[in-house]
């Protein structure tokens, strides 16, 4: 008898979007265990990258969360200019293409680097960025800011009363705040950081290699793209999914619900402070730590910009070609998906989280290989794959605005007769401009920067702006790499921006 | 004329029933403590919440399964009753037009209720740029020029001041009673339905009691009714 008179807006939509994230994760894997060859086992090689994959990413998620605690309580509790600069550029990093961060670690660490040379100069024996520890370097590059961030978001959301009342009571505020906190914040931001590492595949690409030091994603690309052995393939993409699904739920059941970046300009007065030197060489050194291979890309680039062959432009015009679709396809599908709510959706919505470029991308050239040349497809299911991956966090961003949408002024558009089209064109489009253009920036610079799926289906002709640059570096003409590093970095940095500007511009909120 | 027809409302734990009709070119306030279910039973009426029993007709037609949209109704909610980021133009429109799509006839006729609720010259405005009164006008603007012959208000003057309120209140008298339109309003001040309803409901105890005449309720308030009064009861304020 409860029928509900306010039945809402075409329910497909959403439903299109949904089967297609389905069919691109589970259809994708459901190829895979197909035509994986379970007889042979793994081998010992396997066994070598399973082994190197979870050792690493162990190793990356503890000094990544080591490290950030107590930068993160510097943040927290000192006030200074700046302080909001270091918050943002702690956030850069997720938009920093991998292969570029590579490069500027190089710069610093690699044989030719400005450590090196230091070293030789007070005549100290060279270091080698290459194997474990170089892969470790990197990861913790790339997650220290955001287990700042994370542990930050801990920090400040303890009460300003509690801080109070402690000093008050001349309590330790370590003990009796900051401890419990502790406990509650950094398994999940550990699970987090070991989850990203788990999936990592330029990282070991470029820095590692060789049989010490190959994870299961580079493993599944040997094996397609130098072996041609699909069934391997196809085997070491079904472990990555087991590795991904126990540490997703793992990381799902600890974190729960997060809040994503919010209020984290707040300083909470203090009154347990003694020597700032110790907090500001801290937050110096992240600073640093993250700045200065940045920095050479700048320097090194800009030289190297000169030296870039002509294709470089071409790889690039595809780059900016993928990201845009990758852009438009991942907001319309977190738009349909958010209006359309339910429980299927937010299963669908935290689906490509397990999932990883290169599981998918096997996946789909598997599905593909019968029919077609998969290279002809590279940059359509580069842009597809990319759209599913950032699908997470666009939905992120826009499935609360819809909701908050639909609470504020559900009633008024259903007694107007606002509905389907008109609804979201004079109400929702224009109420979540800042979200879409926030998630489109993210879903456009995350596919800018991807050196996965297209690795494995890109011929000659049909190379992304990371592949290309990869390729450069792969025949050791490091300042043209440089170059186009730079210019990867500066795309990425002006789609994120066009598109958060766009969604912030005179909107009347 | 607006009939609840042994109408029955549950929402979890909470019940309400009604049974009565409301007379046709009135203002009705439906007055009762806080929690009783005024907003509820509004809420049944515009569509936003399906009876578990009973019929809503209007005019004899049964209305009880038809989209909000659908009904012969303008509703003016507590807050969120235009959309800020539209101006005061296509906020007005849209209850002419829902597709916002508004010929030069159309936006004359805008133009025109504007005018007649005292925002001449401000069309182009935002929602932001305008004051508290102002939006109340814009909104009741809207419910003018879409010409559905009910309109429920759900203390949409509540936020204003009260000389602000009873200026609204006296100009929905002028405008809506005036042109024979039927109000339900819900209110928690006593001297909002003194000042311009005709009949009184009051919801308490799970029951929306039948219409009485203003005049008599407050005259010999029900125990219900005193209770929610409470001592001084309503004599100083009753001045009509």
């Amino acid at each position: 008898m409860a029928r509900s008179p306010l039945a809402i807006d075409p329910r497909w939509p959403g439903a299109v979007a949904a089967a297609l994230v389905l069919a691109l994760t589970i259809g994708t894997l459901i190829a895979v265990a197909l035509r994986a060859e379970w007889g042979g086992g793994l081998g010992s090689a396997d066994w070598a990258a399973i082994r190197f994959t979870v050792t690493q990413a162990l190793f990356s998620a503890f000094i990544s969360v080591v490290l950030a605690i107590p930068v993160a309580r510097a943040l927290a509790r000192r006030q200074f200019a700046g302080r909001k600069l270091l918050i943002t550029l702690l956030g850069a990093p997720f938009l920093l293409p991998v292969i570029v961060a590579v490069l500027a670690l190089l710069a610093v660490f690699g044989r030719g680097g400005v450590l090196n040379t230091g070293l030789a100069w007070v005549g100290l024996p060279q270091i080698s960025i290459f194997g474990f520890h170089g892969v470790v370097l990197a990861h913790v590059f790339f997650n220290l800011p955001l287990a700042i961030r994370l542990i930050l978001q801990g920090w400040l959301a303890i009460p300003a009363e509690r801080f109070r009342l402690a000093a008050s009571l001349n309590a330790p505020v370590g003990r009796l705040l900051e401890w419990p906190m502790l406990r509650a914040v950094v398994p999940g931001a550990f699970l987090v950081v070991f989850l990203i590492c788990l999936t990592s595949f330029a990282v070991a690409l470029t820095l590692g290699g060789g049989p010490r030091a190959t994870t299961v994603e580079l493993a599944i690309y040997q094996a397609l793209r130098f072996d041609f052995d699909l069934g391997r393939a196809a085997l070491l993409a079904c472990v990555q999914f087991g590795l991904c699904v126990v540490a997703a739920v793992m990381v799902w059941r600890v974190t729960g619900r997060d809040s994503m970046g919010t209020g984290l300009d707040r300083v909470v007065q203090r009154w347990d402070l003694r020597r700032p030197w110790v907090d500001y060489g801290l937050m110096g050194a992240a600073a640093l730590f993250l700045l200065v291979p940045l920095g050479m890309i700048v320097v090194r680039g800009a030289s190297g910009l000169f030296e870039m062959p002509q294709s470089i432009w071409a790889a690039a015009f595809r780059s900016v070609l993928v990201a845009t679709g990758s852009a438009i396809f991942c907001t319309v599908m977190a738009l349909a998906l958010a209006m359309r709510g339910g429980a299927v959706v937010a299963i669908v919505g935290v689906l490509p989280l397990a999932a990883s470029g290169l599981v998918v991308g096997t996946g789909a050239f598997l599905i593909l290989f019968p029919f077609i040349n998969p290279a002809d497809a590279a940059l359509i299911i580069t842009m597809l794959v990319n759209a599913t991956l950032a699908l997470p966090f666009a939905l992120r961003s826009i499935a609360p605005a819809v909701t908050g949408v639909q609470a504020d002024f559900g009633r008024l558009g259903a007694s107007l007769g606002l509905r389907g089209w008109s609804w979201l064109r004079i109400v929702m489009l224009p109420r979540l401009r800042r979200p879409l253009g926030f998630a489109a920036g993210l879903a456009a610079a995350l596919s800018m920067g991807d050196l996965g799926v297209i690795a494995l289906f890109a011929g000659e002709g049909e190379a992304t702006l990371p592949l290309a640059m990869y390729r450069l570096m792969g025949s050791y003409q490091m300042d043209a790499a440089a170059g186009a590093a730079l210019l990867l970095l500066v795309l990425s940095l002006v789609m994120f921006w066009i598109c958060d500007r766009g969604g912030r511009a005179d909107a009347d909120l | 004329m607006l009939t609840c027809d042994r109408l029955v409302l549950q929402q979890g734990d909470f019940a309400l029933r009604a049974h009565f009709e409301f007379a046709g070119g009135e203002v009705t306030a439906l007055i009762g403590p806080s929690g009783a279910g005024k907003s509820t039973l509004l809420a049944a009426i515009a569509g936003f919440i399906a009876p578990i029993e009973g019929r809503v007709s209007w005019d004899g037609r049964d209305v009880t399964y038809l989209a909000p949209g659908a009904r012969p109704i303008s509703m003016l909610f507590q807050d969120n009753n235009l959309f800020p980021h539209l101006t005061v133009m296509e906020n007005v429109g849209l209850g002419l037009r829902p597709t916002l799509r508004l010929t030069g006839a159309e936006r004359a006729r805008v133009d025109a209720v504007l005018a007649e609720v005292g925002l001449t010259g401000l069309a182009e405005r935002k929602p932001g740029a305008l004051s508290g009164g102002q939006q109340s006008r814009a909104a009741l603007a809207r419910v003018l020029l879409a010409e559905r012959p009910l309109i429920l208000m759900d203390e949409p003057f509540a936020a204003l001041g009260p000389g602000l309120k009873d200026e609204m209140l006296d100009l929905v008298q002028a405008k809506l009673t005036a042109a024979g339109r039927t109000v339900v309003m819900v209110t928690h001040d006593p001297a909002d339905a003194i000042r311009i309803a005709d009949a009184v409901v009051l919801v308490a105890d799970g029951i929306a009691a039948e219409p009485v005449t203003t005049q008599a309720l407050f005259a010999d308030p029900p125990p219900a009714l005193a209770a929610y009064l409470g001592e001084g009861g309503l004599k100083p304020t009753l001045r009509k």
